[in-house]
């Protein structure tokens, strides 16, 4: 018998005896709140939602000291924004698709849900592009404008590292090597897309219906 | 392999180890990489830890000067050594330091080292993102000094405020430098929370509940969790500075819609908070220190953490007790004050139950017990003119005087720095494996304790006084002189006690008494691995049945069974009573950490010249951090050997 041999002998009777704990049964990945993942997930979750919700401030803050909103007197136009908030809700369905389909540990379903959400990250990526032309200000037009921009440009800024994050992992999906804990990074990459689309609800509503009312 | 009896009586056999063979194939597997290129890849928590206080503690070095610089200039009326633009720079480098390169960094620095040994882990949650971090921070503090060197130092003060900072009365690129180290150390500050709270929650060693953590980890998971929510606030502010100054937004500019006192409500949202993310880790480094001296475990457990907890939320509503000056409504500002009086409410819960237990311990006065007991008589002392800030008529007459010079010093250095320094003497052994000389240790302190109240305390009566703040010099006849002159004087002793600490320091490395695995008789885990600890910190991972480990009887099981010697694992567990739940693979160390960071400092940088770097060297970083993501083929064909799935 090796050393090693021995070792896994001894810890053997040692668990035996009452006197450890056997932790060698235990899976070596697991999902959702489980995971370590999930709890760095959710801690940028929590960075970003602060920054959202700072500039959703700083947008009302500006707002109450002006005589005229906007300043620039005209409202973003509202057909690219209702459209690529319609894609984005509808984005919502392959990435579940995908999440159940990864905490199914089945490749074949993560390989074509995760495919039909990169086909809808180049759909509102390409609207955000005409939304941008639609917002009737410029970011140096006035401080209306520069706030507009910046929540605008802050939530395109997660469109693109999202969408680029599950590039990667689709085309690790399909070219390997697999194991088990990428199908625990799929499940929290969806759940990372969850927020940047539920986080554009709140956006949306400031950048085009603040305007408004 | 354990021992064969796990109820031991001996220091060395109270918790179980594996036996020799088991030990070295842990180390092995565990060590980072060797060779230059293996110091860039490192990624071990103590090793970047080290890395990192080093790094802080350099920082806190130059910002040291730069003070001294300040306190030759000012120790006599009508100096003429500094002229008024480069004390510009100087007090902006000097501040901006100490905040964003040393006080809230090294809290971090320190926490990844300690945290995975005082709850049982054998590594951080994710310690390439902790390298990411260092390496980022690093990049940024350089970039900063650089700047510096070549005359292009921020000089709009540690908080630069507009319109001082915006592009009318600051052209040139001193405060675009400013804006971007903002970037740099709240990018890494930010990693460090995530990794710091994943880590408390996830890596705890079985059995220890949340009510059983040691204080200072609950002191760094309140920390954490503030970093979270306050500084994203001070990124935004900069971010929409650095668009006001390089692309025209108008956030800033009340021509065009935009507001200054803006500026002053994003940054001190972030920047009270800020106060209690350098405070609030050093009440966890009291309550280790308290506890081992006074030989006893702190009183009052609950009320302790409650106290923490509350004081994190009432920090996120002070922040315009630093706008009193500011054309705001009186009855907002009443509130603030009413707050401001409350915090003091958590605060004077934790130090009675530290004197509570003090009081009922056998005191054993060391060095580190002497730095915590000076915390006691200097925060309060700035606790109490915190209390007189907080009232918005007195504030008024002292805004912007030596008075508040006074006041933060007092807070900041007793509330951190002295705490800071006895940790260093007390968790010395365990980093390096010797003690830190005693007489020198006695020396460092009462230079220290004495030379600060001989900076700072005149500052209270130059404020009063009228003395303003951030001024190059003062003519003689406002009489000011000798007081500055006494602060000066003192401001050399603190030099000289500084001094002491490196030579002490540089001789203890070399000389100093070897302190074994528990020099202090201390009870929590950290000290029942040997010091400086092996590359996996345990070679066993430990039950834990109490928040005294080392002190109470180690009733079975006393370690866990079926983890591998032969890679990277760690045992997660749940969150609230950390009952084992799966095994999980680490990464490798690796390069790409340090080379992402490069690309990001390349985006950071260029972006200050060209808004265009934000696209073309995202390339790069895209680049980077997908290989650094990337599996290797041999690591996974590996561990899909082992593999166990839920």
């Amino acid at each position: 018998m090796n050393a090693l041999e021995q070792n896994r002998a001894a810890g053997k009777e040692a668990v035996r005896r009452g006197a450890a704990l056997d932790v060698s049964g235990m899976p070596t990945f697991a999902f959702s709140t489980r995971s370590p993942m999930w709890w760095g997930t959710m801690g940028l979750v929590a960075i970003e939602s602060t920054v959202f919700a700072l500039t959703i401030m700083a947008y009302f803050y500006l707002r109450s000291h002006a005589t005229v909103w906007p300043m620039s007197r005209f409202p973003p136009d509202l057909l690219w924004g209702n459209l690529n908030t319609a894609i984005l809700l509808a984005s919502m369905w392959p990435n579940h698709k995908a999440k159940q389909a990864a905490e199914r540990l089945d490749l074949h379903g993560v390989r074509l849900w995760m495919t039909v959400c990169m086909v809808f990250s180049l759909a509102f990526l390409a609207v955000r592009v005409f939304e941008f032309g639609a917002l009737n200000t410029r970011w140096d037009s006035d401080a209306y404008g520069s706030v507009v921009w910046m929540l605008l440009g802050l939530h395109t800024t997660h469109l693109v590292t999202d969408a680029y994050d599950s590039l990667v992992l689709t085309v690790l999906m399909f070219t390997g090597p697999h194991e088990g804990k990428r199908f625990v990074d799929v499940s929290e990459n969806a759940g990372y897309w969850y927020f940047v689309v539920l986080s554009w609800l709140p956006i949306y509503a400031v950048i085009y219906w603040g305007a408004r009312f | 392999m354990t021992a064969p009896d796990p109820r031991h009586d001996t220091l060395e056999r109270r918790m179980p180890r594996a036996d020799p063979a088991a030990a070295t194939a842990l180390e092995r597997t565990w060590r980072d990489p060797p060779g230059i290129i293996g110091w860039f890849a490192a990624i071990n928590h103590k090793t970047i830890s080290k890395r990192f206080m080093v790094t802080t503690i350099l920082f806190f070095l130059a910002g040291g000067v730069l003070a001294l610089l300040i306190r030759l200039q000012l120790a006599q009326p009508n100096a003429g050594i500094i002229g008024p633009d480069r004390y510009n720079q100087i007090f902006t480098m000097h501040g901006s330091t100490m905040m964003f390169l040393f006080a809230v960094p090294v809290m971090q620095a320190v926490a990844t080292y300690l945290i995975p040994l005082m709850i049982g882990a054998r590594s951080l949650a994710f310690p390439r993102l902790n390298a990411y971090a260092y390496w980022i921070f690093t990049m940024g503090g350089i970039m900063l000094y650089a700047a510096f060197f070549v005359d292009a130092g921020p000089d709009a003060g540690w908080f630069a405020y507009v319109p001082l900072s915006g592009p009318q009365y600051s052209p040139g690129k001193r405060v675009d430098f400013w804006a971007q180290m903002i970037t740099f150390t709240e990018l890494s500050g930010l990693m460090e929370a995530v990794v710091i709270i994943t880590t408390i929650l996830k890596l705890r060693a079985p059995g220890m509940s949340l009510n059983r953590m040691p204080l200072y980890v609950w002191t760094m998971l309140v920390t954490s969790f503030m970093v979270l929510f306050a500084m994203p606030s001070v990124m935004l502010a900069s971010t929409a500075l650095i668009t006001d100054r390089l692309v025209g937004t108008h956030f800033y500019n009340p021509g065009e819609g935009g507001d200054a006192l803006l500026w002053q409500h994003l940054f001190w949202f972030f920047g009270h908070p800020e106060v209690y993310l350098i405070f609030i880790p050093p009440l966890g480094f009291i309550s280790s220190i308290v506890a081992t001296f006074a030989r006893r475990p702190v009183v009052g457990y609950p009320a302790m953490v409650l106290a923490l907890v509350t004081t994190a939320f009432l920090a996120f509503g002070l922040w315009v007790h630093h706008m009193f000056a500011t054309n705001l409504p009186e009855l907002g500002k009443t509130f603030f004050t009413a707050a401001s009086l409350i915090i003091a409410v958590p605060s004077a819960v934790q130090i009675f139950c530290w004197i509570a237990t003090l009081g009922s311990g056998r005191l054993h006065v060391k060095t580190p017990l002497l730095f915590v007991l000076a915390f006691f008589f200097i925060l309060v002392l700035g606790g109490l003119t915190g209390l007189m800030l907080a009232s918005v008529s007195l504030d008024t007459q002292l805004h912007d005087t030596f008075f508040v010079v006074a006041h933060l010093h007092y807070v900041l250095l007793g509330g951190a720095v002295f705490p800071l320094f006895g940790a260093f003497y007390y968790w010395f052994p365990k980093f390096t494996g010797r003690l830190l000389n005693e007489r020198l240790g006695r020396w460092n302190f009462w230079l220290f304790f004495i030379g600060f109240n001989v900076t700072f305390f005149p500052m209270h009566l130059l404020g009063l006084w009228g003395m303003p703040r951030r001024v190059y010099t003062y003519p003689a006849e406002m009489g000011w002189g000798d007081m500055n002159l006494v602060a000066s004087i003192g401001a050399a002793t603190i030099a000289a006690s500084v001094l002491l600490f490196l030579v002490n320091v540089a001789r203890s490395l070399r000389v100093g008494a070897v302190a074994g695995p528990d020099p202090w008789g201390a009870g929590t885990l950290e000290w029942s691995v040997a010091s400086p600890p092996p590359m996996g910190n345990f070679e066993v991972i430990p039950v834990v049945h109490g928040r005294y480990p080392l002190w109470q009887p180690q009733p079975e099981p006393t370690h866990v069974e079926g983890m591998s010697n032969e890679w990277r694992e760690v045992l997660v567990t749940t969150v609230a009573d950390a009952e084992p739940d799966h095994r999980l693979w680490m990464p490798s160390s690796s390069v790409w950490p340090f080379l992402s960071a490069l690309a990001t400092t390349v985006l950071f940088v260029g972006s200050i010249f060209t808004p265009w770097a934000v696209v073309w060297a995202a390339v790069p970083v895209a680049v980077a951090t997908t290989i650094w993501f990337w599996p290797r083929r041999a690591v996974v064909r590996e561990r899909v050997r082992s593999e166990l799935r839920p």
